[in-house]
């Protein structure tokens, strides 16, 4: 993998959360009946910043949760590896709620696919949006973010890479070409 | 780390990392059994039979509930109602059931090795419930699963194991894989149930219930198998009661904390007190519960390592 370009450092993923945040307020009209799920692994964090400013912002609590696709996924049974079954952490009724799914970087789709049939196992959200940190583009199923942080064209031959303090060490964006 | 067999036969053939993973994976599937809808696509279009060739409730039961959380199709097979009664033999009852194109095997048996060389003749994917005298291996990553949830760790635990060692496949398995994850195993039994040599293993043996409690962190007391009864080998079971049984009296000598548990069905007033059986310290409920989260694991591993070889 080799590092073509930085596209976020810490400040401008801080900028960018901060601007979903008050997206969300303000389509969702207040922070009541809003809950915030991640999608393992570095979703999860983006989620739990999320949160975090949605609270500063609008004060009283933010649910979270975490949320892993695997046992979802489209391409289970095709030789890719055999993927970590991670925890799924919703502690929580989701029915009824406006629920924000979040991950780092929308690319396929497919792993949105998977995540929404998830969800839906653990109840009936009102309302299911979603949030990104970065869309990368190249979609192969009908959906899209309601909230983006940054839009990054790509080729296929690239990759977006997120790092994050709590995961990672530190906080940048990266475009890098696979080698 | 990634699972690569295709079978699950025995905790002997598998390194620490292996049995580190299933647990873990386990760990994630334990809260699928919570959910209002409990049932994940992983295992969907897959087929499972259920091969038992020795009467079991709990563990078939079980391996059902796992298989059909994962969304597998699951097949029960009893040989008494099969056509083994007619004579087939069992890599033939396997090749057939292979070419039904079914994905795993689960299979009961009561000569040790059968599941070994059942997998060894087929391509698709077979785990062991239990053979003969040899390994139970679910039973044991279920009792190590149970008190690494407990406890914490593996690691430095001093594990007692107590009753009839020498006919028991849960205590092979158990040895083998506590012994793998850093454990102490102390084998506490009268001494015409351990068998000679079992200290090769790495476990130690004693006749001592009492002595044993004093350090033991956890202690698994196995089912007496009355049924298997061959006469002079077998106490007398108000005997074993008072020599080995695990009472309050017992364990108010022990420390506080100790973890009691039991692979079921439990013989009350044999090998524990009903005040045991249903005190603080027992697990046995929780060890029913743990059960099914490994055995979703080992199937999804396994079918997953099937898939991959493709």
């Amino acid at each position: 993998m080799k590092e073509k370009a930085k596209i976020l450092d810490e400040e401008g993923i801080n900028r960018a959360i901060m601007r979903i945040s008050h997206e969300i307020i303000e389509k969702n009209k207040g922070a009541a009946g809003l809950c915030v799920v991640g999608i393992r692994n570095r979703g999860v964090y983006i989620a739990q910043r999320v949160a975090a400013c949605i609270k500063k912002i609008e004060g009283g609590n933010v649910l979270t949760g975490a949320l892993d696709i695997t046992l979802y996924r489209d391409d289970l049974a095709l030789a890719s590896g055999q993927p970590l079954v991670r925890k799924t952490e919703i502690d929580f009724d989701i029915n009824d709620k406006n629920l924000v799914l979040v991950d780092d970087v929308l690319y396929t789709g497919r792993t949105i696919r998977a995540a929404l049939d998830a969800l839906i196992d653990f109840g009936r959200p009102k309302s299911i949006q979603l949030a990104v940190l970065v869309d990368r583009g190249h979609r192969e199923l009908p959906i899209r973010a309601d909230f983006v942080g940054k839009n990054i064209p790509t080729s296929n031959k690239e990759s977006v890479e997120v790092r994050l303090a709590e995961f990672d060490g530190r906080d940048e964006v990266l475009i890098a070409e696979k080698e | 780390m990634a699972w690569t067999k295709k079978d699950l036969l025995g905790l002997e053939y598998l390194t620490e990392d292996e049995i580190t993973l299933i647990l873990d994976t386990a760990e994630s599937f334990k809260e699928v059994s919570t959910r209002e809808i409990k049932k994940v696509p992983a295992l969907r279009g897959k087929t499972a039979v259920n091969l038992f060739y020795e009467p079991s409730t709990r563990t078939r039961v079980s391996f059902e509930v796992a298989a059909k959380r994962l969304s597998a199709d699951v097949i029960n097979i009893a040989s008494e109602t099969s056509s083994v009664r007619k004579g087939e033999t069992l890599i033939d009852t396997g090749k057939n059931i292979q070419a039904l194109k079914a994905d795993i095997i689960i299979m009961r048996h009561n000569c040790s090795g059968a599941a070994n060389m059942l997998a060894r003749s087929l391509d698709i994917s077979v785990v062991n419930a239990g053979d003969g005298w040899h390994e139970h291996p679910t039973q044991a990553l279920l009792d190590i699963f149970t008190l690494r949830e407990k406890l914490g760790k593996i690691k430095g635990l001093n594990v007692a194991i107590v009753g009839d060692i020498a006919h028991s496949r849960v205590a092979r398995s158990n040895i083998w894989g506590l012994t793998k994850l850093g454990a102490n195993v102390i084998l506490c039994a009268p001494k015409m149930l351990l068998p000679v040599g079992i200290e090769l293993t790495g476990a130690k043996t004693s006749s001592n219930i009492d002595e044993v409690l004093k350090q033991a962190d956890a202690v698994n007391v196995l089912r007496m198998q009355f049924e298997r009864d061959e006469g002079a080998a077998f106490p007398e079971q108000l005997d074993y009661f008072k020599k080995f049984g695990i009472t309050e009296e017992r364990l108010a000598k022990a420390k506080k904390d100790i973890v009691v548990m039991h692979p079921g069905p439990i013989n009350r007033g044999i090998e524990m007190s009903s005040n045991v059986a249903d005190g603080a310290n027992s697990v046995i409920l929780e060890q029913v519960t743990n059960g099914i989260a490994v055995r979703m694991a080992v199937l999804f591993l396994v079918a997953q390592a099937k898939d991959a070889r493709k």
